[in-house]
């Protein structure tokens, strides 16, 4: 049953995000990419990560990506011709190096070793039984505390940093 | 359950609400109208229909009659795109919203809800969140600088109050300690929110008046200065579903507000939901009441406001409530 559901959203997920990257208007590259957020975030809806799920739509799609649409509608970036037709060598091949690099770890991830589906303490029976929400606050505020408020320090950094050069100017 | 008495029960509810939603989104026209003018102290609509009860119904039959207009330069796909991008994100969020305790009909019982996800005020505002989308693109779709102003500041209006109306129900979530709709409704059934987050509930009232754009937060559309802001462009239906979103919306933050601070369905005597629908149009009309009365803001006042005066308050109501919490 589970293939119903899965099989749609990652065609969705890749669709919409080849079209991040083919699409020649800005504006409907970014609304391509809030549809591949969409499609995570149904992938996630599976996963049993309510969550996660939701908090990838307010986040990305309701505030990251409201935000880029600013700034595309400012600055009013022009067309550009597909990347296929941009007659650069250099690029084309170091993305293709890349992408080589990404296939081959994929399949070293997928094929056994690394990653061969080890069961840690947190089943989604267990979740299901405590809560997913809960899961998370509890375990960030005891296990991964110290990596949490870091992490909220380095944004703050951030935030300074950036009003801190927006106002020398 | 069975599972197709499920699927009938589920498609009945949706069917209800989604009629129901309709029926006040158009009448909600007529309230403000009415309500507005003895403000003013003239009449208001009396026409169409005894005290003018039948004018929604003449709205909708002139709109969709009238000559829909797509600007030459706009672009059509998004043009076209957008007030329906507004409307679907106004509508579905009441999909988690409780209006009634359970009932027993037929030998089964039902939930006087859409559906009780465990993440209810979470899905809540993240399809709150999207419904920028449709006035942002709208305002650059039409290719018309007042509509892409107007559009630009009401993205940068409802990002920023957002955040303070997503900090103004933590404390809500604090004393509930669940985000399901239902289960924040079963928690006051000994005291209403309201008494133990005065000062949440009053947050969250300004940031839903921003959230809609309505007065005094009505920058996206301020006439006086961006002709109409965002929907300048628009005609016919297309005009008409920008126009039933802003009041979908305004319905479900009166109703998230009744959920929230005001006991949801909770009351005596009457049945559940009559103290719903009684308490939904209470929030409604002090909307109404603050666009009567209030001017609007100016732009930098309106940012300043939100994140120098509201979203600081809302973080020090989290810190008390907190505090309290832990000392219970």
């Amino acid at each position: 049953m589970e293939w119903l559901l899965f099989v749609p959203l990652a065609m969705l997920a890749l669709a919409t995000a080849a079209l991040v990257i083919l699409l020649r208007n800005p504006i409907y590259c970014a609304l391509a990419l809030v549809g591949t957020f969409f499609a995570l975030s149904g992938l996630y809806l599976l996963l049993q990560a309510e969550f996660v799920a939701v908090v990838q739509v307010i986040i990305y799609a309701g505030a990251i990506m409201v935000l880029f649409l600013f700034v595309i509608m400012l600055l009013d970036v022009g067309h550009e011709p597909p990347p296929w037709l941009r007659q650069d060598r250099p690029r084309l091949l170091l993305g293709l190096g890349l992408v080589a690099l990404l296939v081959l770890e994929l399949a070293v991830a997928f094929g056994s070793w690394i990653a061969p589906g080890i069961r840690g303490p947190y089943t989604s029976d267990y979740v299901n039984a405590v809560g997913n929400t809960q899961l998370i606050g509890r375990l960030l505020f005891t296990e991964f505390l110290i990596p949490f408020e870091i992490t909220s320090i380095i944004l703050l950094i951030a935030i300074v940093g950036a009003m801190v050069l927006a106002r020398r100017q | 359950m069975p599972e197709p008495a499920f699927f009938v029960v589920m498609l009945a509810k949706i069917a209800v609400v989604f009629g129901l939603m309709l029926l006040s989104v158009a009448y909600l026209t007529w309230l403000e109208r009415k309500i507005i003018s003895d403000f003013q102290v003239r009449l208001g609509p009396m026409r169409v229909g005894p005290h003018g009860l039948l004018q929604p119904i003449a709205d909708g039959i002139k709109l969709m009659f009238k000559e829909d207009i797509i600007p030459q330069a706009a672009d059509r796909t998004i043009y076209v795109l957008a007030p329906t991008l507004a409307l679907i994100p106004a509508f579905i969020s009441f999909a988690v919203i409780p209006f009634g305790d359970r009932v027993r009909l037929f030998g089964q019982s039902i939930d006087m809800v859409i559906s009780d996800v465990n993440i209810g005020l979470l899905y809540l505002f993240g399809v709150a969140s999207l419904g920028v989308y449709g006035i942002v693109l709208g305002g650059w779709a039409s290719n018309n600088k007042y509509a892409l102003l107007g559009g630009l500041r009401s993205a940068a209006q409802m990002i920023s109050y957002e955040l303070s109306m997503g900090l103004s129900v933590v404390g809500v979530l604090m004393l509930s300690e669940s985000l399901s709709l239902v289960r924040i409704v079963g928690a006051q059934s000994q005291t209403w929110f309201i008494l133990l987050q005065p000062i949440g509930f009053l947050i969250f009232l300004i940031c839903a008046i921003a959230e809609t754009n309505r007065a005094p937060f009505d920058l996206p559309e301020a006439e006086t200065e961006l002709v109409a802001g965002f929907h300048v462009e628009y005609s016919s239906m297309k005009f008409a579903m920008y126009f039933m979103a802003e009041y979908a919306n305004m319905i479900t933050v009166a109703a998230l507000a009744t959920t929230l601070f005001l006991g949801g369905w909770r009351g005596p005597f009457l049945p559940p939901v009559v103290w719903f629908l009684a308490k939904l149009y209470l929030v409604i009309f002090l909307f109404i009441w603050i666009r009567a009365t209030l001017p609007r803001f100016r732009y930098d006042q309106l940012m300043r406001f939100g994140w120098k005066v509201l979203l600081p308050l809302a973080l020090a109501n989290i810190v008390i409530t907190a505090a309290f919490v832990a000392l219970r």
